[in-house]
């Protein structure tokens, strides 16, 4: 079960870090409301935690695919945080402001 | 003493990456939350070589810090942004982020808990890693992910593909009132177009 696990370090203490990064992700969504830099930036940490959690659970089992879909993971990240700045600088073209709270130019 | 380094090791890059983590959704300047994000991603960075998954600490720090932080450091500093207005509401969502946050975290290790306390939750190795003395890690990762998993590594990129078409159609736009240079325009121009010759009389042209 335990694979090359070094000194007291065990399966737990990755997760309780990946665990707080995921709810001071959640946490930055909540605080920064009209801020979408911000909120574009806790979904990257939310990400983050996420393949925390994969990589240390692929060390734990000995096993490749967490480490794999670690990478899928990131190249999705990486996609969708492209998409939102593009869609956030048109957004900032067309209003001149990016605060997010009262958007509804989508509302038909 | 040789036991404790990793877990000094782990310790500082732990905590590195929670305090800039925080740092990210609680700083007022935007480019200063940037900066907290690659200091964050640098230190998971050294969190995932202790996991002994060098791959993904290098991949990590090439895509992250070396695009995805530069790319949102060129919006942060592109836009006008007024940070002042941006901060309103801050301390309104403070008890509730809070709350939600703790809920979320309490579900959270309950979660692990309960499937680290029962053995059949965890299923059996299918990809095993391989000694890493004969075969690195990057080795190992790409032996796998060109045969098992070549479909769904196309597909990644058919998705990232997909979502530079996407970024450059988003910001596309024609100007109106540029004045470009076309070519083919210049070169259509004859001589009865550009050129006039007028026959003046003498002693009357002023």
């Amino acid at each position: 079960m335990e694979h090359h696990f070094f000194g007291s370090i065990g399966i737990m203490h990755y997760l309780i870090v990946s665990g707080l990064l995921f709810t001071f992700g959640i946490c930055g969504i909540f605080l920064n409301r009209k801020n979408i830099i911000t909120i574009l930036m806790s979904i990257e940490l939310i990400l983050l935690a996420v393949n925390i959690n994969f990589v240390a659970f692929s060390t734990m089992l000995g096993d490749l695919t967490g480490q794999i879909f670690a990478l899928f993971v990131m190249a999705v990240a990486a996609a969708e945080s492209s998409i939102g700045l593009a869609i956030l600088v048109i957004y900032f073209r067309n209003r001149g402001t990016i605060a997010v709270e009262d958007v509804n130019m989508m509302k038909g | 003493m040789q036991a404790l380094i990793p877990t000094v090791v782990f310790y500082v890059f732990a905590s590195i990456t929670l305090l800039a983590a925080l740092g990210v959704i609680t700083s007022k300047n935007p480019v200063h939350s940037v900066f907290f994000l690659i200091l964050s991603f640098f230190s998971a960075a050294g969190l995932f070589i202790l996991l002994g998954a060098e791959y993904i600490a290098m991949t990590l720090v090439i895509v992250y810090v070396g695009a995805v932080a530069v790319l949102f450091l060129f919006v942060v500093m592109m836009l006008d942004i007024d940070i002042v207005a941006m901060r309103q509401g801050f301390l309104r969502y403070l008890p509730v982020g809070i709350a939600v946050a703790l809920v979320v975290f309490c579900e959270l290790a309950l979660a692990f808990y309960v499937s680290l306390d029962k053995p059949t939750a965890i299923a059996e190795a299918t990809q095993i890693i391989p000694d890493s003395a004969e075969l690195n890690n990057t080795k190992a990762i790409g032996k796998v992910l060109y045969t098992y998993y070549l479909y769904p590594f196309q597909m990644a990129g058919i998705i990232l593909l997909i979502a530079m078409i996407g970024a450059i159609v988003l910001t596309l736009r024609t100007r109106p009132g540029v004045r470009k240079q076309v070519i083919a325009k210049q070169l259509a121009r004859t001589r009865d177009q550009s050129v006039a010759i007028i026959k003046v009389k003498s002693g009357e042209g002023a």
